[in-house]
C-alpha cells in the first residue's frame, strides 16, 4: 500500500481542518481565513496530483486500491468504511481540488466587500472537504455521509445572504427538493444492504459492486418483474436526479443562483451538481448489471430511464434558458441542460463518455459563471442582460474568456473542449441499440445551447451599452455592496478574478484534446488501459458523420442566434425580445419555465401543507389534550391532598389543641389566689372523706 | 340527752360557726376571729370530755387545754403580725383582694 492510499483521507481533512479553524476565528480576522482556505485547497491539490500520478503510473497493473477499516459495530456485524483510489477518483480529485482553488482565490476578489469574509471561506472549505469526501469514498454510506454534507453546505451557501427572504426561501428549496431524492437514495441503500450485506463498494470480493454480490442482485426479481438491481439502481439514480437537478427535481437549481456567484461556479456547475453524475459513474457496475454485452451496447432498464430522463432534461431545460433575463439564471439552465447530456452519455455510452463531458463542462461552466460573476460585479450588481450591453470595450478580459467558454459549451469545433465531449456523446447516442430518440433530443438541445448563448453574449458583451447612468442596483446580490469606483463606466475586474479565468479559458481548450478519437487517452485511462496515437481513428465508425453533423448544428444554431440578435442591434432595455415578437405565447411559457413551480405548489405543497396543517390540529388538540387532562389531573389530586391536609388533619390538630388548652384554661380556675377558696376545697373534701369512712364502717 | 352530748353539741355548733366564719368573712381579723373560735371549739371538746371521764380526778384533759390556749393566743399574735404586714403591703384588709399567688 502506497504512502498515498494510506493517506488519502488528508484531501478531504485538509479543507474541513481548515473550515473548524475559520469557524472558529473572528470575523475580522479575514486574510487569516482565506489564506488558511485557500492553503489547504492548494495542499489538497498537491495530494491530488500525488494520487493522480499514482494512479497513472498504475496503468495496466492494478485496477484500483482501496482501503477498509471497521467503524462501527452492533451485534455481531461491522460496518465498514473505506477510501479507494482509482483512475476514475484520481480525475475527479484533481478536477475538484484545482477548479475549487481557482474559485477559492477568486472569491477573495470577489466576496472583497462582504462583512461575512469569514464565515464564507469557512463554508466554501467544508464543502470542499464534503465533495471529496463524496469522491474518494470506497462505501456507499461514507458517499452518503459526505453527500448529505455537501447537500447541507450548499444550502448554508445559498442562504449565505439569509437576510434576504428570498435567499433564504432558495435555500430551503435546495435542501427539501435534494432531499426528496435523498430518501430514495437512502432506500435504495438499505435495499442494497439487506441483500447483499456490504455497503463497501470493492472489499476484496465481498464489496457490494464486484461480481458475487452483483450476482445476487441480478438473480432476484421484484415488482413488475425488473430484477433487484434494476430496483436499486433506479432508487440509487433518485438521488442523483436530485442532487443534478434533472427534470422533476430541477426546481432548485435556478432558484439557487440567490448565492454569491463563486458559490454558483464551484457548487452549481462543477462540482456538487455533478456529484450526481459521478455517483451514477461510480455504481456503473450496478447500473448495467444484467446485461449481456459490455458497457457502450449495455441497455439494461435502469440505464434507460438514466438516458431518456438524462434526454428530456437536456432539452426541457434548453428551451427555457431560451427565454430567460438573468445572466446566471440562462447559466443555470445550461447546467441542468449539460446535466442532462451527462446522464444520457452515462447511459447509452458508460463511463468514460459521461465523465469526460463531466470534466470538460466543470472547467467551461466555471469559466462561464465567474465570467458572469465578474460582469455582474463590473456592472454594480446589475444581473438584467436587458439593462447591459457593450461590455466587450470595458472588459476585455473577461468578453475573452466568456467567449471561449461560451464556444466551448456551444461546442464549436476542434478547438475547444466541448465539441469533443459533446460529440463523444452524441456518436454513443447515435449508436443506441434501444432507440434514436435520445440522440435527436441531444442535437436538439444542442442547437439551442448555441441560440441561448449566441443571444446571452449579444445582450451582455455586443452592441451598445444599454445601462442607465444613475440606476438603482438591481438589489440582486448583496444590496450592501459598496464600490470604491464612482464611474459609472463598468469596469474590469480586478487580477485575483481574471487570473482564474485566463486559466480556466486555457484549460477549456486544451481539455478536449485528451479524449479526441485519435487519442482516446481518457476512456483508456478510465479503463486502466494505455493509449497510442492513431490518426485513423477519426475516420473509423461513422465518427465523421458525428463531426459533420454536430458542427452543422452549431452552425446553425451561432446564425439563428446572429439572424435573431445581432443583425439589428439592440437598442433599449426595454424593447421586447426579438424572439418574443415571433411567438409571444410560447416564449412567455418558456420565461414562466414551463409553469413547473406553481404546478408543484398547487399539487405537491398544497397537500403538502394540508396535511401540515392536520398535523398541527392533531398535536394542539389531541395530543396536547391528552397533556391537559393528565396535567389537570394531578393538579385535581394535589388539590385534594391539600384540603384534606389544610381541613382535616391541621383542623384536627387545632382543635385538640385547642380542647387541651380550653382544660387547661377551666383548671386554672382553680388556682385563683384565695386562699378562702383553697380551705373551702379543703372542707368539703374532708367532708366526703368523712362521710365516706363512715359509710365503709357501716357496711 | 346527756349533759356530755349537750356539750358535745355546743362545742360542734360553735366549730361550725367559726368554720362558716373562717370561709366565708371578708375581712382577714373575721377570718382570725372565726380560726379563734374553731379552737376554742376544740377546747371545750376537750373539758367536756375530761369533766364526764370517770376518772376526773387525773388534770391531763385540764393541762392540753391550757397549752392549747396558750398556743392560741401565739398564734393570734401571730395572725395578727401578719394582718398588719398585709395591710401595710396592699393598704387593704379585704382578703378578696389578695390574689397575688393566683395561678
Amino acid at each position: 500500500m502506497t504512502w498515498i492510499v494510506r493517506n488519502l483521507w488528508l484531501i478531504p481533512a485538509l479543507p474541513a481542518l481548515a473550515a473548524a479553524l475559520s469557524a472558529l476565528t473572528k470575523q475580522r480576522n479575514r486574510r487569516f481565513a482565506s489564506s488558511l482556505a485557500i492553503g489547504s485547497m492548494a495542499l489538497a491539490f498537491l495530494l491530488s496530483l500525488v494520487a493522480f500520478a499514482h494512479a497513472l503510473s498504475s496503468i495496466g497493473l492494478s485496477e484500483r486500491e482501496v482501503l477498509n477499516f471497521p467503524w462501527l459495530q452492533f451485534g455481531t456485524e461491522w460496518l465498514k468504511l473505506g477510501w479507494m483510489l482509482d483512475p476514475l477518483t484520481a480525475v475527479m480529485l484533481v478536477m475538484v481540488t484545482f477548479v475549487g482553488l481557482l474559485i477559492f482565490i477568486y472569491s477573495t476578489g470577489y466576496m472583497d466587500h462582504d462583512e461575512n469574509f469569514t464565515r464564507f471561506f469557512c463554508f466554501l472549505s467544508l464543502f470542499a472537504a464534503a465533495m471529496l469526501g463524496v469522491v474518494i469514498a470506497n462505501s456507499l454510506l461514507l458517499l452518503f455521509m459526505c453527500w448529505e454534507l455537501v447537500g447541507l453546505t450548499s444550502y448554508l451557501l445559498i442562504g449565505f445572504w439569509y437576510q434576504k427572504p428570498s435567499a433564504a426561501a432558495a435555500a430551503k428549496k435546495a435542501f427539501i427538493t435534494t432531499r426528496i431524492g435523498d430518501l430514495a437514495f437512502l432506500l435504495g441503500m438499505v435495499w442494497l444492504y439487506s441483500q447483499t450485506g456490504a455497503l463497501l463498494f470493492y472489499d476484496q470480493g465481498a464489496g457490494c459492486l464486484e461480481n458475487s454480490a452483483i450476482a445476487t442482485l441480478v438473480a432476484h426479481t421484484t415488482i413488475a418483474g425488473m430484477t433487484v438491481s434494476t430496483g436499486i439502481a433506479i432508487l440509487i439514480f433518485s438521488g442523483a436526479i436530485g442532487k443534478s437537478g434533472q427534470v422533476p427535481l430541477h426546481v432548485w437549481l435556478p432558484d439557487a443562483m440567490e448565492g454569491p456567484t463563486p458559490v454558483s461556479a464551484l457548487i452549481h456547475a462543477a462540482t456538487m451538481v455533478a456529484a450526481g453524475v459521478f455517483l451514477v459513474a461510480r455504481v456503473y457496475p450496478l447500473m448495467s448489471a444484467g446485461s449481456a454485452a459490455h458497457s457502450t451496447l449495455a441497455s439494461t432498464p435502469a440505464l434507460q430511464v438514466v438516458t431518456w430522463i438524462g434526454a428530456i432534461t437536456a432539452v426541457f431545460a434548453a428551451l427555457i434558458a431560451v427565454a430567460q433575463d438573468d445572466i446566471k439564471r440562462i447559466l443555470a439552465y445550461s447546467t441542468v441542460s449539460q446535466l442532462g447530456y451527462m446522464m444520457l452519455g452515462l447511459g447509452v455510452g458508460g463511463v468514460a463518455v459521461g465523465m469526460f463531458h463531466l470534466i470538460t463542462h466543470a472547467f467551461f461552466k466555471a469559466l462561464l459563471f465567474l465570467g458572469a460573476g465578474s460582469v455582474i460585479h463590473g456592472c454594480r450588481e446589475e444581473q438584467d442582460i436587458h439593462r447591459m450591453g457593450g461590455l466587450r470595450r470595458y472588459m476585455p478580459i473577461t468578453f475573452a474568456t466568456y467567449a471561449i467558454g461560451m464556444l466551448a459549451l456551444c461546442g464549436f469545433p476542434l478547438f475547444f473542449s466541448g465539441f469533443w465531449s459533446k460529440d463523444a456523446i452524441l456518436h454513443a447516442a447515435v449508436d443506441w441499440s434501444y432507440s434514436r430518440l435520445p440522440f435527436y433530443l441531444a442535437a436538439f438541445a444542442a442547437l439551442l445551447t448555441a441560440l441561448y448563448m449566441t443571444r446571452q453574449v449579444y445582450y451582455v458583451f455586443l452592441g451598445e451599452r444599454r445601462a442607465t447612468t444613475a440606476h438603482e442596483p438591481a438589489h440582486t446580490e448583496d444590496a450592501g455592496h459598496l464600490h470604491e469606483c464612482v464611474l459609472n463606466d463598468p469596469h474590469e475586474s480586478p487580477a485575483v478574478m481574471t487570473g482564474p479565468l485566463v486559466i480556466l479559458a486555457a484549460f477549456a481548450i486544451l481539455l478536449g484534446f485528451i479524449g479526441t478519437p485519435a487519442w482516446p487517452w481518457f476512456e483508456n485511462f478510465l479503463h486502466s488501459e494505455t493509449t497510442s496515437f492513431n490518426f485513423a481513428g477519426f475516420f473509423e465508425n461513422g465518427i465523421p458523420l458525428v463531426m459533420l453533423t454536430s458542427t452543422l448544428i452549431v452552425f446553425c444554431g451561432l446564425g439563428l442566434g446572429w439572424w435573431f440578435y445581432g443583425r439589428k442591434p439592440i437598442v433599449s432595455a426595454e424593447a421586447p425580445d426579438a424572439l418574443e415578437k415571433l411567438q409571444p405565447q410560447i416564449f412567455n411559457i418558456l420565461r414562466h419555465k414551463f409553469y413547473v413551480d406553481e404546478f408543484y405548489q398547487a399539487t405537491f405543497i398544497r397537500v403538502n401543507t394540508w396535511l401540515s396543517h392536520l398535523s398541527d390540529w392533531f398535536d394542539r388538540w389531541i395530543w396536547n389534550g391528552v397533556v391537559w387532562i393528565v396535567s389537570h389531573l394531578i393538579l385535581a389530586l394535589s388539590w385534594l391532598a391539600r384540603s384534606t391536609d389544610t381541613y382535616i388533619v391541621n383542623a384536627g390538630f387545632d382543635e385538640g389543641c385547642e380542647s387541651v388548652t380550653a382544660g387547661g384554661k377551666l383548671l386554672a380556675r382553680l388556682q385563683n389566689g384565695r386562699t378562702q377558696s383553697y380551705v373551702r376545697l379543703v372542707g368539703v373534701a374532708f367532708t366526703a372523706l368523712v362521710a365516706l369512712l363512715i359509710w365503709s364502717v357501716s357496711r | 340527752m346527756t349533759s356530755l352530748t349537750s356539750c358535745i353539741l355546743l362545742s360542734s355548733l360553735l366549730f361550725v360557726i367559726g368554720l362558716a366564719g373562717a370561709l366565708t368573712r371578708r375581712n382577714a381579723i373575721l377570718v382570725l376571729i372565726g380560726i379563734e373560735l374553731m379552737l376554742n371549739a376544740a377546747n371545750l371538746n376537750f373539758i367536756a370530755f375530761w369533766r364526764y371521764h370517770p376518772h376526773s380526778e387525773t388534770l391531763t384533759g385540764f393541762i392540753f387545754v391550757i397549752f392549747s390556749i396558750g398556743i392560741a393566743a401565739a398564734e393570734a399574735a401571730v395572725g395578727l403580725a401578719l394582718i398588719i404586714s398585709l395591710y401595710r403591703h396592699t393598704r387593704t384588709a379585704n382578703i378578696d383582694e389578695v390574689i397575688s399567688m393566683r395561678g
